[in-house]
């Protein structure tokens, strides 16, 4: 006997995401515009029609990005379930061999020669091994991912190639399998919140701040089903753009985009930062008064100025992944780390992004810096941030990462504490044992 | 009946499976099946049963990309899952997997260990004193994909994406 009909609470202007954002939805600018975001610009044009905010679209994608870890799954998916005996077009997929690289065990390396196999036998024109890097810089440097493309991965972190203003977004094994299949997915345009930048960073402080620094505002939901815009970051390099764009991942967003503006690669006509455009959100962020922000353990939002912390001990120092494992991350750490020595008992471990980021570190001295202080050297890729390979923790150990997770058991011991920071205080926690804030060092 | 297995908010793929339990990592494949949430609640790959329900808080399943964290729950026959909000990249892969997501917020309603039955046609769940639970319906184009049992399945029977003119 049914006693009466509860309704859950369902939270206001949210629908499965799908129909209206479940953030706020006033205006930030003008009530009526034909101003479009990044994304509403780039999904139409990939739509073949003038699309918004709300409207669920199939869309023509540019490059499907797999890697090792999924690309087993995708593989079987394309051929056992999809029925596909070849990809849509194998010079529109990338595959790269990054999150356990080099293989680690019997399996990764029967896995991976699997894999390396296939590709060679769809005539995979875009295929990097073991070495060259992660996926999100090296698709970058090699010139595949380019403004106002779509291009979906198999790893959350592609809002990545938001840093070069493409619409770059995260999706399983069936999705990709299905994209790479008919080079085509589906999306509901994201609504766009906007992270707007003033003024410039001060010494010791870098992107990575920014980008803590939105997901303490966001927290760890903020941005989910929409897009982010990264405004007023135009001095940034690339990778510099990566950081902020990888980040974006972090407050669930589906892209994560910085403006093309000052980018020296060609872009399109039609992609413009229309600043009137329709945003759910926007948030300031002074660069002038901000600090080297941390994220404590376990959660990517759990983030505090560093001077609010107490003493924190530190056992090993992390300078990696496709958010901090830049060439500009090396040397920005060099340069703190420079004729000093790593404090008694520390590990600092580096392990660049890319083939090309360790080439530059090691033409410039940069390397050298590096290990004269200390540090050693990985092998370009995703090392130790899955927690796979390459430096997982040990139970009660305490990491400063440079990377995007700190969730509990990511890299290694689920009794270990991961925190979440720049590489200025990753180079200043590594000569002093707890962390430290740059400025500290001079 | 099935069970309620009430989780926090913020639950991460990490936290559902590890990526050091991922298939890439493992010798079989099929040992997945013991590893949903094998760290963050070591109890539950053991004693859950095909059909129960997962009532989560906020944000469920943020971070990576692993189609294997929804592949592991499947596994064990997860009947649902009902959260206030899902994080993007799980919903697709557990719409895709054919897994019902129900967008409400049970956690004060439901409590560990209740059994309740869900009738899924209705989206409604009746707890064990007959009280009628009404789930938010989801949109149409997201049951088509549920009633296929998949993505795949449903792409292959109609050549076309969720919410595209046939």
């Amino acid at each position: 006997m049914r006693e009466g009909t509860r309704f859950p609470h369902i939270p206001p202007e949210f629908s499965y995401g799908l129909g209206r954002s479940p953030i706020n939805t006033s205006r930030a600018h003008g009530a009526t515009t034909n101003m479009q975001t990044l994304s509403e610009q780039i999904l139409s044009r990939a739509a073949g029609r003038t699309v918004s905010a709300g409207d669920v679209v199939t869309v023509n994608v540019d490059l499907v990005m797999m890697h090792d870890s999924l690309s087993p799954s995708i593989i079987r998916v394309l051929h056992e379930e999809l029925g596909a005996e070849q990809v849509w077009n194998p010079e529109r997929v990338a595959v790269v061999i990054d999150h356990v690289a080099p293989a680690a065990s019997v399996q990764t390396a029967e896995k991976q020669a699997d894999v390396r196999r296939w590709a060679r036998a769809q005539g995979i024109t875009h295929f990097f091994d073991v070495g060259r890097g992660i996926s999100h810089p090296v698709l970058v440097e090699e010139g595949i991912a380019r403004p106002g493309m779509v291009i979906v991965g198999s790893d959350s972190h592609s809002t990545a190639y938001g840093c070069v203003a493409a619409f770059g977004s995260g999706m399983g094994t069936t999705d990709i399998a299905l994209a790479a299949a008919t080079g085509r997915t589906w999306f509901r345009v994201p609504e766009t919140v906007v992270v707007r930048a003033h003024g410039n960073f001060r010494p010791g402080v870098s992107a990575k701040d920014l980008g803590l620094r939105a997901a303490r505002e966001l927290r760890a939901d903020g941005a989910t089903y929409a897009a982010v815009e990264w405004h007023g970051v135009e001095q940034l390099t690339v990778m510099e753009r990566m950081t902020l764009a990888t980040l974006s991942i972090e407050v669930g967003a589906k892209a994560g985009l910085v403006p093309p503006t000052g980018l020296k690669l060609p872009v399109p006509e039609w992609l413009t930062l229309q600043e009137d455009a329709r945003y759910s959100r926007v948030i300031h962020v002074d660069l002038n008064t901000l600090e080297p922000q941390v994220a404590a353990p376990h959660t990517v939002d759990n983030v505090t100025d560093l001077s609010a912390l107490g003493r924190v001990a530190v056992d090993v120092v992390y300078l990696g992944t496709c958010t901090n494992g830049h060439y500009e991350d090396m040397a920005a750490a060099a340069r703190l780390l420079r004729g000093r020595r790593l404090a008694p008992g520390m590990r600092m471990l580096v392990v660049p992004a890319s083939a090309q980021a360790l080439q530059r570190a090691t033409e410039d001295g940069t390397l050298n810096t590096l290990l004269a202080a200390g540090a050693t050297i990985g092998t370009p890729g995703c090392g130790a941030c899955i927690g796979r390979h390459m430096g997982v923790l040990a139970p009660g150990e305490v990491c400063l990462f440079t990377g995007n997770r700190n969730f509990r058991g990511r890299m290694g011991s689920p009794e270990a504490q991961i925190y979440l920071a720049s590489p200025e205080v990753a180079a200043a926690t590594a000569l002093t044992g707890y962390l430290t804030h740059p400025q500290e060092l001079g | 009946m099935a069970r309620v297995w009430i989780f926090g908010q913020d639950i991460n793929t990490d936290q559902i499976v590890p990526g050091r339990y991922a298939p890439y990592m493992l010798k079989n494949e099929a040992d997945l099946r013991n590893y949903p949430f094998v760290e963050h609640r070591p109890d539950f790959a053991a004693n859950v049963q095909p059909g129960d329900l997962i009532v989560a808080g906020n944000n469920f399943g943020c971070g990576s990309s692993r189609e294997y964290a929804p592949l592991a729950l499947r596994m064990v026959g997860v009947g649902a899952i009902i959260a206030p909000l899902f994080a993007r990249i799980f919903f697709r892969n557990a719409l895709n997997l054919g897994i019902p997501c129900f967008t409400a917020d049970l956690t004060g309603v439901l409590r560990d260990g209740q059994m309740v039955e869900l009738q899924l046609e209705a989206g409604q769940i009746i707890t064990e004193t007959g009280e009628c639970i009404q789930l938010p319906p989801p949109p149409s184009f997201l049951r088509e994909v549920w009633a296929a049992g998949g993505i795949v399945p449903f792409y292959r029977t109609h050549g076309r994406f969720p919410g595209e003119a046939a």
